[in-house]
């Protein structure tokens, strides 16, 4: 990550000029990263049961909305900003976006702060999407909403600054988090614990099925993360002179491939099937945990680090049952245990030869670097999981976190958003439609007969 | 006149239908349905939890006929739907009072 991880970068060569090359290969990554996010959607989606799929897509599609906007204002001002005691940015320019130059670079990178600015925002706006996996069916809409801005604000754009801003103090210490094991993965993943101890469990866990309602919509999501993923680890060189971005988008591919192997290997002995969900999961926390050793290791380092995360998280996603917490789609089983792997055994199997001299253990570094990078993980879990609790408990006391036990069994699709997600009737007709009041005297009263009944067979 | 129910495994409803036909029979009405018999469920396990279905999902198909065939008529619908494992399913014959169509009125043997 920028700028102070590009050590061995800034040695070969540092760059003055704008790049048009790699200002067009990262708009390309920042949108790459942005598909994310509805990937993430798609994921989560797809996993829950048809009363609260629309709830479950628009946790993080709401993201897209409040995150941009507080990144505008404020958000990237304090990640990036200049550096105040290590642990938070600020300067003024930034707020707003305003006071940047048209061709005003990035540090010691080729492309415009703009563009930084852009495609650092669309990691902001996927990290809070990634908790909302553990909330699934049960919280209401406002209080999600309040929950992500109070979130990004306290714990993300700080705890980016930490690791990627320069003069961050996690930063200076040299942990290694190349696109965000700890400020994206570990810090939702921890997140998702806090706000689960304040929320509690589903109506029914471990006594009803909740069986995912549409798993080809898992696997879609699944795709499109993996795809998004190039941009949200290839792109976090922010630029392609050195080919460090080369070996992180290979390092993906295999670490993933290996992952998803390692998942389905593990169910087939477990359980005797190899399982379309056990795919996508393993797929998915493979892509977590190469995120923060893509630009560290050599490929094979990367297929071990994916087949231990494969069969780790495939292991760990059971403990909710165990432990009687509700994280409903795994987000600690996946994010934080997969977050927490890839990070140390950057400790491992760091070459010294890609993104910085920094070796690992395996490769003649001593334990250094996995002291660093164990320092790196438990300080993100341990803030974010404690304010992210207290956040919770703050959102909880105003306004209630959780919704009504009826609209609960009802569906939030329908409570909190006045819709359902399919169309069943294969009879058409039976609907109503009403229109709006013309007075703000109440609903309008339902005229039972001719032309408002809507007959689609 | 006899209502004829029968519930079957879903992959035996075009043979069913073919038999039917061939039989002479004019329509017939089909339903999707779950249920259970002597087969019981199965176990489908997502992320390591297991959980056990089951209601299987099963084709119901019902159809009139008259008093003279109703026996006939069963036993070539028996016939089509057998594979001989379990979970084949069942077929049962009620009496019914009447019969209309709707477009014309008829009633009775006429109706079917």
């Amino acid at each position: 990550m920028p700028p102070g991880i590009q050590t061995l970068a800034d040695g070969l060569a540092a760059k003055a000029t704008l790049s048009p090359a790699d200002t067009g290969f990262m708009l390309l990554c920042s949108a790459l990263v942005m598909v994310m996010t509805p990937g993430l959607a798609f994921f989560y989606g797809g996993m829950v049961r048809v009363k609260s799929v629309l709830n479950m897509l628009m946790m993080s599609f709401v993201g897209l909305g409040i995150v941009t906007v507080l990144w505008v204002l404020y958000g990237f001002g304090l990640a990036f900003g200049t550096d105040r005691g290590g642990l938070v940015g600020w300067r003024g320019d930034f707020a707003g976006l305003g006071g940047i130059g048209l061709t005003e670079l990035w540090g010691a990178s080729g492309i415009p702060v703009y563009v930084f600015a852009v495609f650092q925002l669309m990691f902001a706006v996927l990290t809070p999407a990634l908790i909302s996996g553990a909330l699934a069916d049960r919280v209401k809409f406002t209080a999600w909403a309040l929950f992500t801005a109070l979130w990004v604000t306290v714990v993300y754009f700080p705890v980016a600054h930490w690791v990627w801003g320069e003069g961050g103090w996690l930063f200076r210490l040299g942990v290694i988090d190349f696109a965000g094991g700890t400020a994206v993965h570990i810090n939702a993943g921890a997140a998702a614990l806090g706000v689960l101890l304040v929320v509690g469990r589903r109506i029914g866990f471990r006594k009803d099925p909740m069986r995912p309602h549409n798993l080809p919509l898992v696997m879609l999501g699944a795709g499109l993360l993996w795809f998004g993923w190039f941009g949200f680890n290839s792109g976090s060189w922010l630029g392609n002179s050195d080919g460090v971005g080369a070996v992180a988008f290979v390092n993906t591919q295999v670490a993933t491939a290996a992952a998803m192997l390692g998942w389905l290997a593990y169910e087939k002995l477990r359980h005797g099937a190899f399982t379309t969900l056990g795919a996508a999961s393993g797929a998915v926390a493979g892509l977590v945990a190469i995120t923060p050793a893509c630009g560290a290791v050599s490929p094979l380092g990367a297929l071990a680090v994916g087949a231990v995360a494969g069969v780790l998280c495939a292991l760990a996603v059971g403990l909710k049952y165990r432990f009687g917490y509700d994280d409903s789609l795994d987000v600690i089983g996946v994010h934080l245990v997969g977050g927490i792997a890839g990070s140390l055994l950057v400790g491992l199997f760091a070459t010294g030869g890609v993104q910085s001299t920094a070796r690992g253990l395996f490769y003649g570094g001593g334990l250094g670097q996995l002291g660093r990078q164990t320092l790196g993980v438990v300080a993100v879990l341990l803030y974010s999981f404690a304010v992210s609790y207290v956040l919770a408990k703050g959102v909880d006391r105003l306004m209630g976190f959780r919704v009504a036990e009826d609209e609960e069994i009802t569906g939030v699709d329908r409570t909190a958003h006045a819709e359902t997600a399919y169309d069943f009737t294969g009879a058409g007709g039976g609907t109503v439609h009403r229109e709006p009041a013309a007075s703000p005297g109440g609903p309008a009263p339902l005229h039972g007969t001719d032309t408002e009944k809507k007959v689609d067979a | 006149m006899k209502l004829i129910t029968a519930v079957i495994k879903p992959h035996r409803l075009d043979e069913v239908k073919e038999a039917l036909q061939a039989f002479g029979v004019h329509g017939l009405t089909v339903t999707e349905a779950s249920g259970y018999g002597r087969q019981r469920g199965h176990t489908e396990v997502y992320r390591g939890a297991e959980y056990t279905v089951d209601l299987v999902p099963k084709i119901r198909i019902e159809v009139l006929a008259d008093d003279a065939d109703a026996a006939a008529l069963t036993d070539t619908l028996v016939a089509a739907a057998r594979t001989g494992k379990i979970g084949d399913g069942k077929v049962w014959t009620v009496p019914v009072d009447e019969a209309v169509r709707v477009r014309t009125g008829e009633r009775g043997a006429d109706a079917l």
